[in-house]
């Protein structure tokens, strides 16, 4: 059997959807203007807030989306599919339990394993943990970890999210969890990893990519977050929804009812997506955290904030479709203690949960600060984790006879002499998780013993070591190259345009 | 009697009621205490009180906020009789705050204008998504002491040096302090874009807010 974990069960998910339901129609769901005409001719009933300020959008409304179409748009929504790296292998499996990992996205800053201080994060870094993620066969996916901030300096600011993910394609063969920053930002990404993938048709049938898109809690699919699923779902590209309520803070205190909330946020996107685009990919996923009474802050490493992931994933497979969560990730400062158990907790929670896509490995400090060498700790957990998740197996034509232990006795009595065995050899790398150098668990020699921070930097230099750039063909890195540029020329003639608009208005 | 009733104020502020401090603040004025005076040395006490239970982890945000709604409840019975009085609490100064251009996420921002607010602060609060231009025209408009700029996406404190800047254009600092907050604003991020002053939480803003005043008042005399 597989091991699992469960903390909701049918009848609880049962009040937790419809009462989803009801939020939908009371109070209903922010949503932005670019999604009024299409829910409208689907016959929801929008309400069009009047225009309250200069800064918002005209057309921003409230939306009342009644189940049986909410119904309709989660039955054209495909139950699973795949992610495929650039060699056009299946290396993500969207669907059923099967669980895969990435590194935590979107960050600003970098721990720096010199000073220990937390410094702006730039392209240097972002190499460097896709190097490491790479190497580990732990992450199946890439993510655009952080914000290059030196980038700035040539490009301007609002294609940041682009860079990132021209960066990322350069150095590596491997499936990216990305996001945009903006409305407008989606397209520019779009097209560069269709120049990678040889054209949108193949992008559609073999996506490199999934994008995160995101409502702003509570029950909001603002401008930015509405156009982007409308976007993707016409695009056909997969999209990951992360809600992120925070219980107590921007949702109701208890974890029932901040899962009830994120039910209707996600079930809000969908019904958005598969009204632009029937049948396009999209997972049910979330960051759901507790709201930290002292703080203020979202406490990504709490316990409670693990189970708030557990349960929006298990309301997500309830319903048949694809999930993602937001665990391993610590809310101390350094690569220590809290951090390791932090992390190794969710890590285990997630991997038993069945939950697709679990992103979040390698951040301190409540994802505000990135460390490659916390990443490579987390690859230890994260392998743990699949391990236990794999259970207890019993193996089947390697041992004689079918048995668990008789077979083996059989041929060494009560010698106690099971290593020589050829069982043995041919199992225990099926049997056992072999760590890497960064788990200590060698005997006090006359050598000091090094402390898990020491020995992850010499992992990262030893994995970064090995690390080769995929080759890609000069004609791609010149499309690449071509749509950076296209999309900086767009966005410095956007910001010119706004600072005349607003030179004149003043 | 004075005394008690002084006491009875403090504890409703403590325990979050707003009937009860509203009750006590009737009380104060039917039997003629000085509604500043119930202020100073009942309601505010209490405020103080809590605040520091806060900073030493005793009571949390729920708590907090309980107390600034009852502190709310209170001024508004003795506010019309202050003012008929002439002794208008004194205000800590003016703060005018908003969210960063693009950014919507307001708990952090409005968090800080209740605390300030209940503290003795008189907040302008713009609300979320301001632009650069609406803070200038604000702070200009109320000659505002401090303007707050609250962001909390990593992708929209951006907008939060666009305001620094603006203020700079329309030369409303050093008069003026600028301070920053959200949850990925650090002290360095602060230096970099040249703010006064930063906090991670409503109850260091309070305390920020309440040393650039010191710097403010001082300035005419000794250098800040």
């Amino acid at each position: 059997m597989r091991p699992s974990i469960q903390l909701l069960g049918p009848d609880l998910i049962g009040r937790i959807l419809s009462e989803a339901f009801e939020l939908l129609m009371n109070p209903g769901v922010r949503v932005g203007s670019a999604t009024v005409e299409l829910l409208r001719s689907a016959g929801v009933d929008v309400t069009v807030a009047e225009k309250v300020a200069d800064h918002l959008a005209d057309h921003d409304g409230v939306a009342h989306i009644p189940e049986p179409l909410v119904r309709r748009c989660l039955a054209s929504v495909p139950r699973d599919f795949h992610l495929y790296n650039r060699k056009g292998e299946k290396t993500v499996h969207y669907g059923g339990d099967d669980v895969h990992f990435d590194p935590g996205s979107c960050c600003v800053q970098m721990l720096d394993p010199d000073t220990m201080e937390a410094r702006l994060s730039e392209t240097r870094d972002l190499v460097r943990i896709v190097q490491v993620t790479e190497m580990l066969p732990q992450f199946a996916a890439q993510s655009t970890a952080v914000v290059c901030n030196d980038a700035g300096n040539d490009l301007p600011s609002a294609i940041g999210d682009l860079y990132r993910l021209f960066i990322v394609l350069q150095h590596s063969d491997k499936p990216v969890v990305t996001g945009s920053f903006s409305a407008s930002g989606l397209e520019g990404m779009i097209d560069l990893l269709a120049a990678d993938s040889g054209g949108l048709d193949k992008l559609r049938r073999q996506p490199r990519a999934v994008f995160d898109v995101c409502p702003s809690p509570p029950l909001n699919w603002s401008e930015f977050g509405s156009h982007n699923l409308l976007d993707l779902a016409r695009a056909g590209v997969p999209a990951e929804i992360v809600s992120m309520p925070l219980a107590g803070g921007t949702a109701p205190v208890t974890l029932a009812g901040s899962v009830t909330q994120h039910a209707a946020e996600a079930l809000a996107g969908i019904t958005l997506h598969q009204l632009a685009g029937p049948g396009s990919p999209i997972v049910w996923g979330g960051a759901p955290a507790i709201f930290d009474m002292r703080t203020g802050g979202a406490p990504m490493g709490a316990v409670e904030t693990a189970m708030l992931n557990l349960a929006c994933a298990e309301v997500g497979k309830h319903l048949g479709l694809p999930t993602h969560a937001y665990l391993v990730a610590t809310d101390s400062k350094f690569v220590d203690a809290q951090a390791g158990a932090e992390s190794a907790r969710s890590a285990m929670l997630g991997a038993l949960a069945g939950i697709n896509m679990i992103s979040g490995a390698g951040m301190l400090e409540s994802l505000a600060c990135h460390s490659v060498e916390k990443l490579v700790m987390d690859a230890e957990w994260i392998a743990s984790a699949q391990r236990l998740a794999r259970g207890i197996e019993v193996h089947g034509g390697e041992l004689p006879g079918h048995t668990l232990a008789t077979a083996m006795f059989a041929q060494t009595g009560l010698s106690g002499e099971f290593l020589q065995l050829k069982e043995t050899r041919a199992l225990f790398r099926q049997e056992q998780y072999l760590p890497s150098s960064l788990i200590d668990r060698s005997a006090r020699g006359s050598e000091p013993p090094s402390d898990v921070f020491t020995r992850a930097r010499a992992r990262v230099d030893q994995l970064v070591g090995k690390y080769r750039k995929p080759s890609l063909p000069e004609d791609v890195l010149q499309k690449f190259q071509a749509i950076l540029n296209r999309e900086a020329g767009k966005a410095r003639a956007a910001a010119a345009a706004s600072e005349k608009l607003s030179i004149s208005s003043s | 009697m004075s005394d008690e009733l002084f006491g009875a104020m403090l504890q409703s502020i403590v325990d979050g009621a707003p009937d009860k401090a509203s009750d006590l603040a009737r009380q104060a004025l039917a039997t003629g205490v000085d509604p500043l005076e119930a202020v100073n040395r009942g309601f505010a006490v209490g405020i103080k009180f809590a605040g520091d239970q806060f900073g030493c982890g005793e009571m949390f945000l729920p708590d907090l906020l309980a107390s600034a709604e009852a502190m709310k409840a209170a001024i508004k019975i003795l506010e019309p009789e202050m003012l008929k009085r002439g002794s208008q609490r004194a205000t800590l100064g003016k703060i005018v705050l908003g969210t960063a251009r693009g950014d919507i996420h307001d708990i952090g921002k409005n968090l800080v204008a209740t605390i300030l607010s209940a503290s003795g602060f008189q907040i302008f609060d713009l609300g979320t998504s301001v632009t650069p231009e609406q803070f200038v025209a604000k702070a200009k408009e109320v000659d505002a002491d401090i303007v707050g700029i609250s962001a909390l996406l990593t992708t929209t404190m951006a907008g939060q040096k666009a305001v620094i800047e603006a203020l700079d254009r329309n030369a409303l600092r050093p008069r003026l302090k600028a301070i920053i907050g959200g949850a990925a604003v650090t002290s360095k991020w602060a230096a970099e874009i040249g703010a006064d002053g930063f906090s991670r939480n409503a109850i260091d803003a309070l305390e920020l807010a309440k040393n650039l005043m010191r710097n403010i008042t001082n300035q005419g005399t000794a250098p800040a």
